[in-house]
């Protein structure tokens, strides 16, 4: 028995910020300090507020540190640990909190306060290498009761009646497409395959649960693989996500040795065991029928459906493929019921969504709220506004699929369904948020050079389309579009949605159609008055020098790699120097100059 | 994903070969070895260029031209070797949004190096790479894996200091 348990978050955000040598140090203080066997340091998975990493929590007081450095650690061990008086300059305080002298515990901040965690509720709660704490946690309770207790049909039955849909982006029910795979079981070799191949650039959800509760993804593959009657797994991961991977070698080596993986679990006759692969960076692989080839060893390129891989999947069997947040809700289902599941969320969308919030906000982290929360909850309250008090100016989700939704859809419930209508889309749960020093133009273009460079080049309409949709935008932001570009890229952009063969070029004009029908001001704006709103686009911006502000000192001119700054004759009042100006025609905008100045003389216009 | 091929002399070594052979040895058999047997291979030489392709596809009996396709598709094969001062700059939507176009510009500017490709001694290496998950530390870089957030291009010169 421990009288304290230190939680220090070991997921990448944090880890990225040194709390791994955190942790180091303090099991090295705590054990100079003759604590060790009273303390007890535990490295968890994410916690989610990954701005204010590394995270430490303090049980049994709940005291919540953020920012912790290496040097506070002595003085946590010290103070805390060993005299029982919390580092009151090193716990979180809420800014917009009335009473800032009030320590908050993690479940009282605004943070938190709104969310309900089902996917992530694991997560910085257990030691994700720790099999027996996650059984603690209810875990493989789920598996044996749907083995010991519940028919394969029956266990189809409650995911079909809980209205789980697909987490991954499409939003397809997760217990129709068991269904589909679940005929002559028993018969015929079938694969359950994990789809944890996270590409959609600023989404870490999936690989906060494998960091942060791994068992959870693996008895849900389980249960699946009783539900239709397959005895093998696959989980394709990325092998950008070496803890992830760790991880989740550490948890099938414990399930297997504790025979919940394996042969005859749970003494039922039912075999069922895992195997890892791992991807090696191709966006499309998150395309179901891309990844199964890949698993296959093949360049991943997608191939036409039907047949859908209930039908024919990996290695030519019926296989069922599902996203990690997918799998991370299967094992609450089955414990609380469907009824519990279906009651949060909206009509058409049950259970919660994990987002990952990022760009210009606060609380950068990864936060999980019941479908239908609006967007202004879920950036405002729990992500705390937009920094430097600049103005919110959009939101992007599903990444290179999705598109951008205007400030003046704020209040929009976040579900599926509402998110196509307004001509975005899910996704995996990308949230970045965008301030008025966003250009849209380029940030569409920002998408489609993603899109260009992952178009697996199979299909003509995607490689030779989002090339074409590219060389227009870059035209545009060169200051060389003309207003019938527009018209052609809506034009091409809805061939290429209806002619591509997969998900990811049926998506790929997403970016530019949505950011065309929100801001079609600002691609104006580029075409006509040949100007960037937002000061992004280098082309169409000059760098110039406020004759009366600039001291002279010559720095700008002692910077430039292009010779474009020269002294003019002019002295400004009150100044000794003349001032000096920039060579439009010179000029190469790198803006080595406007670092240098001093007296911020230097502007972008 | 384009992929510039490698102008720097191959060096591999008898040590690495006996390796590459136990690699595939260990997945003689296994359905769909060949991605994690070009995996292991380049963790063995650090990159795959042609010299290593071809061995791979000797031992294992599969044509070249399907390792090459491989190889070439994904974006974790790199046919360039990593120099000493491996620097890579996250253009994930986060990071990018925040800025990381302007730190990829400043760095190339620095070291007179484009993005994907080695210098010519092989001291320093620079690339944009996909999504690191450090979304809350935007933008991000990482030099031979340390971790550097939260930056501004004026940051770069004192960073590269660091590893001259």
């Amino acid at each position: 028995m421990f009288r304290s348990h230190v939680l220090i978050c070991g997921g990448t955000g944090c880890t990225s910020s040194g709390s791994v040598k955190i942790m180091e140090a303090m099991n090295a203080e705590v054990a100079a300090m003759g604590l060790a066997d009273e303390v007890k340091v535990v490295g968890t998975g994410c916690f989610g507020l990954c701005a204010l990493g590394p995270i430490m929590i303090v049980y049994p007081e709940g005291t919540f540190y953020s920012n912790v450095k290496i040097e506070d650690v002595h003085e946590i061990v010290e103070e805390h640990l060993l005299k029982g008086r919390p580092v009151e300059r090193l716990v979180y305080h809420e800014e917009k909190s009335e009473d800032v002298t009030k320590a908050m515990s993690l479940s009282e901040t605004a943070f938190y306060k709104k969310q309900k965690r089902v996917a992530l509720r694991n997560c910085g709660v257990i030691n994700p290498e720790n099999i027996d704490e996650y059984i603690a946690m209810d875990g493989y309770r789920a598996l044996g009761k749907v083995l010991t207790e519940m028919t394969p049909d029956e266990v189809i039955q409650t995911i079909l009646d809980s209205g789980l849909r697909g987490r991954g982006g499409g939003g397809f029910p997760t217990g129709l497409k068991w269904k589909f795979a679940s005929g002559n079981r028993g018969n015929v070799k079938k694969y359950v395959a994990c789809n944890a191949d996270e590409g959609d650039p600023g989404a870490f959800m999936d690989r906060s649960i494998l960091e942060g509760d791994p068992h959870a993804v693996l008895e849900a593959m389980a249960i699946a693989g009783y539900a239709i009657g397959a005895d093998e797994g696959y989980i394709y991961v990325r092998a950008e996500y070496p803890i992830a991977i760790h991880r989740l070698e550490v948890a099938i080596n414990q399930a297997r040795e504790y025979g919940l993986l394996g042969e005859d679990i749970f003494g039922t006759g039912f075999n069922f065991d895992i195997k890892l692969r791992f991807g090696a960076g191709a966006f499309v692989c998150g395309e179901e029928t891309a990844l199964m080839t890949s698993i296959e060893g093949n360049r991943g390129e997608p191939r036409p459906r039907p047949p859908f891989p209930a039908v024919k999947g990996l290695f030519g069997q019926p296989t069922i493929l599902n996203n990690v947040e997918t799998y991370a809700n299967i094992c609450q289902i089955i414990l609380n019921g469907p009824e519990w599941f279906s009651s949060m969320g909206t009509e058409k969308s049950k259970g919660t969504k994990v987002f990952a919030l990022g760009g210009k906000i606060v609380n950068t982290g990864l936060v999980e709220v019941p479908m239908g929360t609006t967007l202004r909850e879920v950036i405002e309250e729990i992500g705390g506004g937009i920094p430097g008090g600049k103005k919110f100016k959009a939101a992007q989700t599903g990444g290179p699929s999705g598109g951008c939704i205007p400030a003046s859809l704020i209040d929009t419930p976040i579900d599926y369904d509402n998110l196509i209508a307004i001509g975005s889309m899910m996704g995996s749960g990308g949230l970045i948020v965008m301030d008025e020093n966003t250009c849209m133009v380029d940030l569409a273009r920002f998408f489609l050079d993603f899109t260009v460079d992952e178009s697996c080049g199979k299909c003509t309409p995607c490689r030779i389309g989002t090339r074409r949709l590219l060389e227009i935008l870059d035209k545009i932001i060169a200051g060389n579009g003309e207003l019938e570009d527009l018209d052609r890229l809506e034009e091409l952009a809805n061939y290429i949605k209806s002619a591509s063969l997969c998900g990811l070029g049926q998506t790929a004009p997403n970016p530019v159609l949505s950011t065309l029908r929100y801001f079609r001001d600002e691609y104006v704006a580029h075409i006509v008055d040949k100007k960037c709103p937002a000061g992004v686009c280098k082309s169409l911006l000059q760098f110039k020098i406020d004759a009366d502000k600039c001291i002279g000192c010559g720095m700008c001119a002692k910077n430039c790699p292009a010779d474009a700054i020269t002294r003019t004759d002019y002295i400004a009042p009150g100044h000794k120097l003349a001032s000096f100006a920039i060579d439009p025609k010179k000029c190469v905008k790198c803006g080595a100059c406007m670092e240098k100045c001093k007296p911020h003389a230097i502007y972008k216009d | 994903m384009k992929k510039n091929l490698t102008t720097v002399m191959f060096r591999g070594t008898k040590a690495q070969e006996e390796q590459l052979d136990a690699v595939i040895e260990q997945h003689k058999g296994m359905p769909g070895a060949l991605m994690p047997v070009l995996q292991k291979a380049q963790d063995i030489y650090g990159y795959l260029p042609y010299e290593v392709q071809r061995m791979v596809a000797l031992k294992m009996g599969v044509p070249m031209e399907e390792v090459y396709g491989v190889s070439t598709f994904y974006s974790q094969f790199v046919l360039n070797p990593k120099g000493e001062v491996a620097i890579a700059v996250c253009l994930g939507t986060a990071c990018y949004v925040k800025g990381s176009g302007e730190i990829l510009d400043k760095i190339t500017q620095i070291l007179g190096l484009p993005a994907g490709s080695t210098t010519p001694d092989g001291k320093y290496s620079l690339e944009a790479t996909r999504c690191i998950g450090a979304c809350g530390l935007a933008p991000v870089l990482t030099i031979n894996n340390e971790v550097y957030g939260r930056l501004v291009p004026s940051d770069m010169e004192g960073i590269l200091e660091k590893y001259k």
